[in-house]
């Protein structure tokens, strides 16, 4: 099967609340907080999909999406 | 995001606190009614008071959000009274173990099939950072400013003890573990106990120098292990997490309907 | 000889009742002197496809009867004193939602244990007061079994109609006594049925917007509406709101569809009172014993008549002033130190006519103890 690769992250800004738990545990370090404490997808090349940050997400403001194979 | 179709999404953001484990604990939660594939009107959650409770407000199913510590004995007349509704009550440490202490151990001793979710952050977060029974010695909170001298005890030990049939536990840590349980809790005909470590950054760790949300994850990943594991004999402090007790046993409402059809026969 | 006369307990005739009206489900927890009524139950409600359940608590009967009563069930509970008390929070949840059910309340001697096996009245005001917060209220009571059948039936009634908890205040004389009893054939008692919203899945539904007629018609859980329940301040959705229009509607609404109804829900019972000079006014067993008195003095051409109350909230205050306007004095008979004496003072123009015909040793009064009050209100000495 092959790698899943990543379409795009898809942040909602209004509902992240900037708790930082998706940069903390982004094992490619792909997410950082901006100016305004709300998450973006710094090195989005980076991403290989394991979709820990949107599982984590107290805020339920993050979704990685997949290209369809 | 499919989970989407489960949440009110009016009222989001939500009311917690940034970083707090309870969304994690939703997030995760819906995760595993979307695999189920159960639809909105089967489902009625239950919820008491606290923060945790306020998980009910968001979820698009039948919503009962009651009073402090009652929500398993209104659950017991949603349950009884339909039985083929799933029923879910999401509750908190205090709420499902200080003041709902004696409706916990009762639903669990009647097994009826009610999928008990505590999220035990150790802390009344609502009020502002009180111990609970679940806070241990030791810790800190606005109640205990010296040192808690009050005894925690075990969820998973006391709801095995009472007669839950299905017992198990994970942390915020471990979101994909908390998917996969709730949907065998779910499944599970009987009385199912789910404890969720959670983390209130606001109170417990702050009260209790445990740093940011992301630092007490990492402490959930650090201090628990699965259970039967290899390092939980080397380091016996360390928290069992997965399954931990299931076995088959009568279920209240079908035992209650064999009653009825006994009565209906003998009249 | 006819199955429909019974010669029973007052408790076992709340259950007939209770059935009769359509009651499905039951939860409740043994205490004294109300445990016959889950006995009864307990083998009746399965016989009927029925269910009963006895809980941990008064806290989880009471709980356990709402969560019934979502799903479409009509719903009652059965306690006494210590048992009502413990049932104030979620009595005050049923409020705040307005969820129908029933909580009957078989009054014995208080406060706190008190006299478990004696009879009183003491519960009135709690009935009324009991839970936190301003809410109107539904307290209905009866003195003899045939009365017990339709004030139990109408308390089913009503609690539909208003979408409201109703309490029945019945006694430890009412509900240990065995008198008889003729059960009405079915339909002979109108019978009111839940309420249920005819607006289609997919289409905005507000359980707790009120129609014209001032009802809510409800949704069961498991339905195709899919609204929320709480005991916080809520809008019409049901769900929570601080807006101080909102609440103040909601609180107005909850007091208002109670007191602005009292000739509806009022319920009483009146003999000789066209000419009477003196009134008693009495509720519950100790209506009896007045009763006892009026029909004894009546021959010898003692104007002496009786209102018995049986809508105790909300009170008919308008009622009992035009009913009392003539007379010169007015007795009120019940167990305790004047719960329903005060109310009958606020209620008529001179309150200084109203006196008290108790006992509050336990003992229920008897138609000496009314007597020999009447000579001290009639002027007539010791």
């Amino acid at each position: 099967m092959a790698k899943p690769k990543l379409k795009e992250h898809i942040i909602n800004r209004e509902w992240c609340k900037g708790c930082g738990i998706c940069v903390h545990f982004c094992p490619k370090k792909v997410l950082e907080l901006d100016d305004t404490d709300k998450v973006v997808a710094a090195r989005p090349q980076d991403c290989i999909c394991c979709k820990l940050c949107e599982l984590r997400c107290p805020d339920l403001a993050i979704e990685v999406i997949v290209e369809r194979q | 995001m499919a989970i989407k179709d489960y949440l009110r999404e009016r009222f989001f953001p939500h009311m917690w606190c940034p970083g707090c484990g309870h969304g994690i604990v939703l997030n995760n939660m819906l995760r595993s009614i979307e695999q189920l594939g159960l639809s909105k009107n089967e489902i009625v959650m239950v919820s008491g008071i606290g923060c945790s409770s306020r998980i009910s407000g968001y979820v698009d199913f039948h919503t009962l959000h009651t009073i402090h510590g009652r929500a398993l004995a209104f659950a017991t007349g949603v349950k009884l009274g339909l039985p083929e509704l799933n029923v879910i009550v999401p509750m908190g440490d205090g709420d499902a173990l200080a003041i709902g202490g004696n409706h916990f151990i009762h639903a669990a001793r009647r097994n009826i099939d009610i999928t008990a979710i505590v999220m035990n952050n150790r802390i009344y977060g609502m009020t502002g950072g009180q111990f609970s029974p679940l806070s241990g010695i030791g810790t800190m909170a606005t109640t205990a400013p010296f040192r808690n001298i009050d005894h925690d005890f075990d969820v998973a030990e006391l709801s095995k003890a009472a007669g839950a049939t299905f017992v198990a536990r994970t942390t915020t840590f471990h979101a994909k573990q908390i998917t996969d349980i709730i949907k065998q809790a779910i499944l599970h005909e009987g009385f199912s106990v789910v404890e969720i470590l959670t983390q209130c950054p606001t109170y417990f760790g702050r009260k209790n120098r445990e740093g940011s949300a992301s630092n007490m994850m990492e402490l959930y990943k650090k201090n628990t292990t699965p259970i039967g594991s290899q390092a939980k004999q080397e380091n016996p402090e360390l928290i069992e997490r997965g399954i931990l007790h299931e076995v088959e046993a009568p279920e209240y409402c079908n035992e209650y309907d064999k009653i009825i059809k006994a009565a209906m026969k003998g009249k | 000889m006819d199955p429909n006369i019974k010669f029973i307990q007052g408790n076992e005739v709340c259950v007939e009742a209770a059935l009769y009206a359509g009651l499905n489900f039951f939860a409740g927890y043994p205490i004294t002197p109300s445990t016959e009524i889950a006995e009864h139950l307990a083998q009746k409600l399965p016989e009927q496809g029925g269910k009963f359940i006895q809980m941990e608590d008064e806290i989880a009967s009471m709980a356990a009867i709402i969560g019934a009563s979502l799903t479409g069930k009509k719903v009652m509970t059965a306690t006494s004193g210590p048992g009502f008390s413990l049932m104030q929070e979620a009595l005050g949840y049923a409020i705040m939602t307005e969820i129908p059910c029933v909580i009957v309340n078989v009054m014995r001697g208080g406060p706190s244990t008190g006299l478990p096996t004696s009879v009183g009245q003491g519960d009135v005001m709690q009935a009324r007061w009991g839970t936190h917060g301003d809410h109107g209220i539904i307290a209905l009571t009866a003195s003899n079994h045939q009365d017990v059948f339709s004030i139990t039936i109408d308390a089913f009634n009503l609690a539909e109609t208003y979408r409201t908890p109703v309490i029945l205040l019945f006694d430890e004389v009412v509900g240990h006594m065995r008198e008889k009893l003729v059960v009405p054939e079915p339909g002979e008692i109108p019978i009111v049925e839940r309420l249920r919203t005819s607006v289609k899945g997919g289409v905005d539904y507000h359980p707790y917007l009120p129609r014209e007629d001032g009802r809510l018609p409800m949704s069961d859980f498991g339905g195709v509406h899919r609204y929320n329940v709480t005991g916080l301040y809520h809008d019409m959705w049901g769900f929570p709101s601080n807006n101080p229009s909102v609440v103040q509607g909601l609180h107005r609404h909850l007091n208002d569809k109670i007191t602005n109804n009292v000739n509806q829900i009022s319920r009483y019972k009146e003999y000789y009172l066209e000419d009477a000079e003196c009134i008693l006014i009495s509720y519950g067993s100790a209506a009896r014993s007045a009763l006892h008195v009026v029909q004894e003095r009546r021959p010898r051409g003692e104007k002496l008549g009786l209102l018995e109350l049986q809508t105790l909230w909300p009170f008919p205050y308008q009622m009992i002033k035009e009913k009392c306007e003539n007379a010169k004095s007015i007795a009120v008979v019940e167990l305790n130190a004047g719960q329903v004496l005060r109310a009958v003072k606020r209620a008529v123009n001179d309150p200084e006519k109203v006196f008290l015909a108790n006992r509050i040793d336990g003992v229920f009064i008897t138609p000496v103890d009314i007597r020999n009050m009447l000579r001290f209100v009639q002027g007539r000495g010791a």
